[in-house]
């Protein structure tokens, strides 16, 4: 057992600091945001081109293989990327989808001519995926999607409505789930397939979120037209294909938790006073920075054990899913502690209140989705229980009955 | 990055387990919780003899000198089959305090009767929380005398360490005008003793500072005991699984009714999270990383936590029949205690989690 660098690990992290530092701009504070100041368009232009940067650098996907753009590299290289990017004033939440899902289930599920297609620029930034699964009635029920597709000829013509689908307003392309046998059970009725959002019949209407930003949409296809070419596995083979998408979401949303939350607590407590003296000499305050670094480090230290086992040829399972779990509802806790060191004072926004505050009252108004998006905190401890666990299975009404005989709502 | 145990420390846990599955039964820990026995003699015999106690004793000291990481899952063993013998008392702090701060003399005299088993030896290095006022315990000259009210194991060591104002103690119990009362306590399968002292002849470990040498062997501690509490609490969390599957209700399994499966979900991630603390907690251990504070002070504080949750949910889960004398959900109830007090509370120590953190974002 060995938390330090190898030589090799060492080097590696050596290599892509000296490269960030030539490439990159260092935070000037710690809750720095990329783009602070631009408008949409040019904060999307300057993004592409930190991607395209970070591609043509082979950091862009660490681990995909050289075949597919990639580095060929490891699981700990991607980590150590990671952690030294999180110095630097780099896009968030932008490419986690082209890169972390949509993809990789490309890579997985396309024809050789596809991937040739479509791997190379996804990766560089020049185009920008989204996920388009959930739908008015079928979002922890995922089998539950109507949004039809019919098979015309060498062309599948697709109707019906998405919703939640983060990015939608800029991608380019997405991979969507759809029901193309309504005879069939509801989970074996399922293809998807890669849509070009551009694609005459496809609008976009962002929805307004609780945070005031606009980061999901709804999308309606109107006898969108898409090339059977575009099929991602077998027809009917939808499920199969979207679980391999869902395991990486799960994954990556717990990776995204931020490591220095407490530190942010600790510079927020240093200035604010309870009861005339400095909040961080309360024994309260300090009990809540210890429990924030206790999750925020757990989690980091199963990841660091998924990627131990990853490293000796094992997969890790559905265990990983308590990152995300505890990840999510660590960010609200935490956030929500921030906010209530001030007293009646942090309900005042940061735009008036100072910057200090802005970090954590975004976490707090972004961290609601972060619970329930890739998965709501009750179905990923279904998942806990049924998977590793072993407990029996959710009563299901609905297996074997052919989908257009069930209730929808 | 290795954030694993190796194949030869997994053999090593495997048959601390066998044996530990046929010697540290339910039985045999009911003969200490019942009052007919001081402890579980047969297992303590084997953990001896397979030099799995003394895994952490350098050699020359009479140990297996394996290492921490070994100790760490014996531990964990351990506390899986709530085993009623003196390991923390004498190998997490006493062999610790004295292989830190006693002289090579103390060492070569008394480690290797430790590692042995020839000796139980108890300590008490001193806590922030108390009720009473500390008991008097005067060393003056060569010799101790007052009260050390509780002490783990005191029935049978041989042998204290006993932090005395900013000194450490180490008295010979076979010495001259020591007597001892037994004290009830919330977890019989431990037994506590009072060790009355008069005159009783004793010497310093004479180390630099104490406090800061006590310090060190309760960071040690805390990674030791997490393990254990880790293991105790996958026990009863597969115990309470095993009998959701068994025990039906409105028609169904209860393990079926998802208010159960989502807290063994809960239950499941509080160990999980622990067993990567106390695994960081391993680490800085065996490398005397200068993490170890703050990595002992979260395996502490994650893995009281996730035992004391497990035990009290596992007795809720197994309803009335898990309030019974006959099931062993108490033993697990009272363990928990048991191992999340011995060195001070949780809060305490999550107290002193954030003093690292809060000197650490200086
Ligand atoms: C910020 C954000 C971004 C998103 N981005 C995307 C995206 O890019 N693409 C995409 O396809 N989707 C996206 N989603 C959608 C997301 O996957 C769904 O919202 C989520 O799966 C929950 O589905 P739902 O909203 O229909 O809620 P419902 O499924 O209706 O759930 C309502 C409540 O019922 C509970 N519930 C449902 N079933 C069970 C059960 N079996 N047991 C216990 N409780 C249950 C849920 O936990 C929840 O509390 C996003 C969502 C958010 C918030």
């Amino acid at each position: 057992m060995d938390f330090r660098d190898t030589p090799e690990e060492a080097a590696f992290r050596a290599e892509v600091r000296a490269w960030l530092e030539a490439n990159g701009q260092k935070r000037s504070r710690p809750d720095e945001v990329f783009g602070e100041g631009l408008d949409e368009a040019a904060r999307l232009a300057a993004a592409k081109a930190w991607q395209a940067k970070k591609a043509a650098a082979g950091y862009a996907a660490i681990t995909w293989p050289k075949a597919a753009g990639g580095r060929g590299g490891t699981a700990m290289q991607q980590v150590i990327y990671q952690q030294e990017e999180a110095a630097f004033v780099v896009p968030g939440m932008i490419f986690e989808i082209s890169i972390g899902m949509g993809l990789p289930t490309v890579m997985t599920w396309a024809a050789p001519e596809l991937k040739a297609r479509f791997l190379r620029p996804g990766l560089a930034g020049e185009e920008i995926w989204c996920q388009l699964f959930s739908e008015p009635g079928a979002g922890s029920d995922t089998g539950g999607v109507r949004t039809r597709a019919v098979r015309e000829g060498d062309e599948w013509v697709v109707n019906g409505q998405k919703v939640w689908t983060s990015g939608a307003h800029f991608c380019d392309y997405g991979i969507l789930l759809t029901r193309t046998d309504w005879d069939k059970p509801k989970q074996e009725g399922l293809t998807m397939f890669i849509v070009d959002m551009k694609a005459p019949g496809v609008e976009v209407r962002p929805i307004h979120q609780m945070s005031g930003d606009s980061e999901f949409n709804e999308v309606f296809f109107t006898d969108v037209r898409i090339p059977d070419a575009y099929r991602l596995g077998p027809e009917c083979g939808g499920w199969k294909v979207m679980l391999s998408t869902l395991m990486q979401e799960r994954l990556s949303v717990g990776g995204n938790l931020p490591t220095d939350l407490h530190a942010h607590l600790i510079a927020l407590a240093r200035k604010c006073a309870w009861d005339a003296r400095p909040a961080i000499e309360d024994d309260r305050v300090r009990a809540r920075i210890a429990d924030a670094y206790l999750q925020q480090k757990g989690v980091e230290l199963v990841i660091a054990r998924g990627l131990t086992a990853i490293s000796k040829g094992k997969a890790p399972g559905p265990e990983m899913s308590i990152t995300k779990l505890v990840a999510a509802k660590a960010m609200q806790d935490i956030a929500a502690f921030a906010l209530e060191l001030a007293g009646p004072e942090g309900l005042i926004g940061y735009e008036a209140l100072g910057g200090d505050w802005r970090y954590m009252q975004r976490l707090w108004l972004g961290a609601p989705g972060a619970r329930i998006a890739g998965g709501t905190d009750e179905i990923l401890k279904n998942v806990i229980a049924e998977r590793v666990l072993g407990l029996p299975g959710e009563i299901r009404t609905d297996r074997k009955v052919p989908f257009r005989e069930l209730e929808h709502g | 990055m290795n954030f694993d145990f190796s194949d030869d420390q997994r053999l090593l846990q495997d048959a601390v387990r066998t044996m530990l599955a046929d010697t540290s039964t339910s039985q045999a820990v009911r003969e200490v919780l019942e009052g007919r026995a001081s402890h579980s003699e047969a297992v303590w015999r084997n953990l001896i003899e397979m030099g799995a106690a003394a895994a952490a004793i350098p050699e020359q000291y009479g140990g297996a000198g394996l290492g921490y990481l070994e100790l760490c899952l014996v531990a964990e063993e351990a506390g899986r089959h709530l085993v009623a013998v003196p390991l923390s008392s004498s190998f997490y702090l006493a062999a610790e305090a004295i292989l830190r701060a006693g002289s090579e003399a103390q060492k070569q005299h008394w480690l290797p009767k430790i590692a042995g088993g020839e000796l139980v030896a108890t300590a008490a290095l001193g806590s922030r929380e108390r009720y009473r006022a500390p008991a008097p315990l005067a060393f003056e000259g060569a010799t101790l005398t007052g009260t050390s009210p509780a002490l783990v194991d005191g029935g049978i060591a041989g042998l204290a360490v006993l932090r005395v104002a900013d000194e450490l103690v180490l008295v010979d119990l076979a010495g001259a005008g020591v007597s001892r009362t037994p004290v009830p306590t919330l977890d019989p399968t431990r037994p506590l003793t009072a060790l009355h002292f008069d005159h009783t002849p004793a010497e310093r470990l004479p180390a630099a500072e104490a406090a800061t040498v006590a310090a060190r062997v309760l960071d040690g501690a805390a990674v030791l005991l997490a393990f254990e509490q880790v293991g105790g609490a996958a026990r009863i969390l597969e115990a309470t699984r095993d009998y959701s599957l068994e025990r039906k209700a409105f028609g169904r399994q209860i393990g079926s009714f998802q208010a159960l499966k989502h807290k063994m979900a809960e239950i499941y991630t509080a160990i999980e999270l622990a067993r990567v603390h106390a695994y960081y907690g391993a680490w800085a251990l065996s490398s005397d990383a200068p993490e170890l504070p703050k990595a002992a002070a979260a395996a502490r504080v994650s893995a009281t936590r996730a035992y004391v949750v497990a035990a009290e949910e596992g007795i809720e889960l197994h309803g009335g029949i898990g309030f019974t004398w006959e099931m062993d959900c108490h033993l697990h109830y009272r363990r928990a205690r048991h191992l999340g007090q011995l060195i001070g509370s949780e809060h305490a120590w999550r107290a002193r989690l954030a003093d690292e953190l809060i000197k650490e974002a200086a």
